[in-house]
């Protein structure tokens, strides 16, 4: 069925839409914020007509569970509780967005611009006023597991509520006893400046009935404790779905294709497919790579970079070998079985090829080597290199163009970086050696154009 | 003293067997480059090998100034006191100890002068920036630049940059940058207190002046002084 602005499913995808887009510090949005309004307000308009009051009443009902089954409202704050507590939330990248740069910890106050306005993220320090001071644990877990602060606010998706929903309640109180012991910050949160109707919590309704699935982590018994456990850090405290889910401005965005891979609005960056090993799937990566990629940054398969940098400084480095081990396992086991790209590569024009290979071994091959073998692992090879072969060109150009440091790591502490050549390659030659890169050595890329290149020279650099 | 040189000469030959051992070693191991020079590659390939800066207000001369001047400038476009977005993302995920290591890497560096600027400037215009910057203008409480950036204008340890080696038209843009209150320091910031003072008649000649300026026989940044700034500044703190 072809999509159209009234589906439900496109009403989730425009508000995936939003919450991608407000996944990122100071992100922009430098495009068609009107079809999306105008989307937005259909769809929304739409799925309040067919809202069901169910999910409410579920939630309901699981959070009063919670109460009473709860041991209490203060925080246990032994110190190997709120010390396994700041090991989750490192988990759930929860610095990343509420602590603005060069302000206090977990002062929020961070910028997240959308096409619909500003959303700045809260202050979660233990100020009784402008923070969670006041909270117990258990209107904490309650939040954590419905989306909602304790005054029942329906809280913005910029939240990974969908995710964080899984955590159990022992991680929660962990978490929030974590919490509890940082610095309390006396700064008031800054009020969302989201343009009318995008204010109406009340639209949120629609989005949860359609996106949000409240409950915990349900473990699969034919799998391993290993697998389950990376399954319920990546799905859960992970939130990778955030970016690795496929947003279609035009609906599309379905459960089957969950982890499947998507261009993230504003940043335009690609977040490459977990599910298919054509399109950046682990399945066929050695769990060794999959752990060093995730935790050091650098591999001997690739790189992390663009916003995956981000989530390996401020996370990933930081979780334990059997944790980052567990997530490769489930990692490697979501591809499916058809296997790497194959066959002969893409043709190319000759004379494009020609000037391709010579910039390549003017400026590339001096650290990335003659064939695209790379120096293992500070520089990456690029010969069978997913990123570069991937259907999407965004991110091979945009390499090219802006560069780019590994994020320095606990386990890669000096990262050898990348030079950006946007302003020595005009638009013909970065497009001739990009597509050298992805079709010379059997890499299975498509060519690119001048005009793809110069489509990302006004992409947002943070 | 026949003794002491005994002694150097054992001491050389320690030192040339063990750098060979050192260099087989390196080979062996690992066809990895561990130089500095290497890694920052992002960061030489704009600036400069040298870190001398390219022919092009972009990219300006990082080398020879002072280390802690470098590490501040660094963070300071990781987490938003600077905003030049190439800059900011290349850094956004580099550690303080290793900005600190880049930052002395390109302090260590004194690669030569660009050739100095020839444009056509009219006498009076340069004589007006030479007051300026070795003078001052007290009626404006404008202090002269010499007082913290040293009588050579090669910068103060620790965290005073030098002046020389740059581009006019890329001095006439930081003290703007600076004026419009868009590049800050760390608090107080004493630049934008004086660049808020400075006309557009005050940049250019400043900045003309400063541009032909030759290299000095020291182009070393002037040690740390007791001296008063005459202004509070945070990155020079007293």
């Amino acid at each position: 069925m072809k999509p159209t602005l009234r589906s439900p499913g496109s009403f989730r995808a425009l508000l995936t839409t939003v919450l991608a887009m407000t996944k990122r510090r100071r992100a922009h949005a430098p495009f068609a914020s009107g079809l999306l309004a105008a989307g937005l307000i259909l769809a929304g308009s739409a799925a309040l007509l067919h809202v069901s009051h169910t999910p409410l009443i579920a939630e309901a009902r699981a959070a009063d569970t919670a109460t009473t089954s709860a041991p209490g409202g203060a925080a246990d704050t032994r110190p190997d509780i709120v010390k396994r507590g700041e090991y989750l939330a490192r988990a759930g990248d929860c610095v990343a967005c509420h602590t603005a740069p060069r302000g206090k910890l977990f002062a929020g106050g961070l910028a997240m611009e959308t096409p619909f306005g500003t959303l700045y993220s809260p202050n979660i320090t233990p100020d009784a006023q402008y923070g969670i001071g006041t909270w117990s644990q258990d209107a904490f877990f309650k939040m954590m597991r419905t989306g909602r602060t304790p005054d029942g606010t329906l809280i913005y998706p910029a939240m990974p509520i969908a995710q964080y929903t899984k955590v159990t309640r022992e991680d929660s109180d962990a978490i929030f006893a974590y919490l509890r012991t940082v610095t309390p910050v006396r700064e008031p949160n800054h009020k969302h400046t989201l343009r009318f109707p995008f204010n109406q919590r009340n639209l949120l309704y629609g989005w949860r009935t359609l996106y949000f699935r409240e409950g915990e982590f349900q473990p699969d018994p034919t799998k391993s404790v290993e697998w389950n456990r990376g399954a319920y850090l990546v799905e859960g405290l992970g939130h990778c779905t955030m970016c690795h889910t496929k947003i279609n401005m035009l609906g599309g965005s379905s459960q089957s294709e969950q982890f499947a891979g998507g261009l993230i609005p504003v940043q335009n960056w690609y977040a490459p497919s977990l599910t298919s090993d054509k399109d950046g799937g682990l399945g066929d990566w050695s769990t060794k790579d999959i752990v060093d990629l995730l935790q050091a940054g650098i591999s001997d398969r690739g790189a992390v970079y663009g916003p995956m940098a981000e989530v390996t400084y401020h996370s990933l480095q930081y979780m334990t070998e059997d944790d980052i081990k567990a997530m490769a396992v489930y990692l490697k086991s979501l591809p499916d079985k058809s296997g790497r790209k194959t066959g002969p590569s893409a043709p190319t024009n000759t004379n494009v090829f020609a000037l391709g290979e010579k910039i390549y071994a003017d400026k590339c091959a001096i650290c990335h080597g003659e064939k695209g073998e790379g120096k293992l692992q500070h520089y990456p090879p690029l010969a069978g290199n997913q990123s570069i072969e991937m259907d999407s060109s965004v991110n091979p150009i945009r390499i090219v163009l802006n560069g780019g440091f590994p994020p320095g790591t606990m386990r890669n502490p000096e990262p050898y970086g990348m030079p950006p050549f946007g302003q020595e390659l005009n638009d013909t030659d970065a497009a001739a050696v990009v597509t050298y890169i992805r079709t010379a050595w059997g890499n299975h890329g498509q060519p690119v154009t001048s005009r793809d290149v110069n489509a990302l020279r006004n992409a947002p650099l943070h | 003293m026949h003794r002491r040189t005994i002694g150097s000469s054992v001491l050389l030959v320690l030192y040339v067997m063990w750098s060979g051992v050192a260099l087989a070693a390196t080979d062996a191991s690992s066809a990895m480059p561990s130089a500095m020079d290497e890694r920052v590659r992002a960061c030489t390939s704009c600036h400069g090998v040298q870190g001398q800066g390219l022919n092009n207000d972009y990219f300006p001369r990082i080398a020879g100034k002072p280390a802690e001047y470098l590490f501040n400038q660094l963070t300071a476009f990781r987490d938003g006191g600077r905003t030049y977005p190439p800059m900011g993302y290349l850094l956004a995920f580099l550690p303080d100890d290793y900005l600190r290591k880049i930052s002395q890497y390109f302090a260590d560096l004194q690669p030569p002068y660009p050739n100095a600027d020839q444009s056509a400037v009219a006498p009076a215009v340069l004589a007006a920036g030479q007051r300026l910057v070795t003078q001052g203008d007290p009626a404006r409480k404008i202090p002269a630049c010499i007082a913290c950036h040293g009588a050579r204008m090669t910068g103060t340890q620790p965290g005073i940059p030098g002046l020389l080696g740059l581009h006019a038209s890329y001095i006439a843009g930081q003290m703007g940058t600076w004026r419009s209150g868009t590049r800050h320091a760390l608090a107080p910031d004493c630049m934008h207190s004086i660049a808020v003072k400075l006309s557009d008649k005050d940049i250019t000649a400043v900045s003309s002046w400063l541009a032909r300026q030759p290299r000095p026989a020291d182009p070393r940044p002037a040690p740390a002084s007791g001296e008063r700034l005459p202004l509070a500044c945070g990155s020079q703190p007293q």
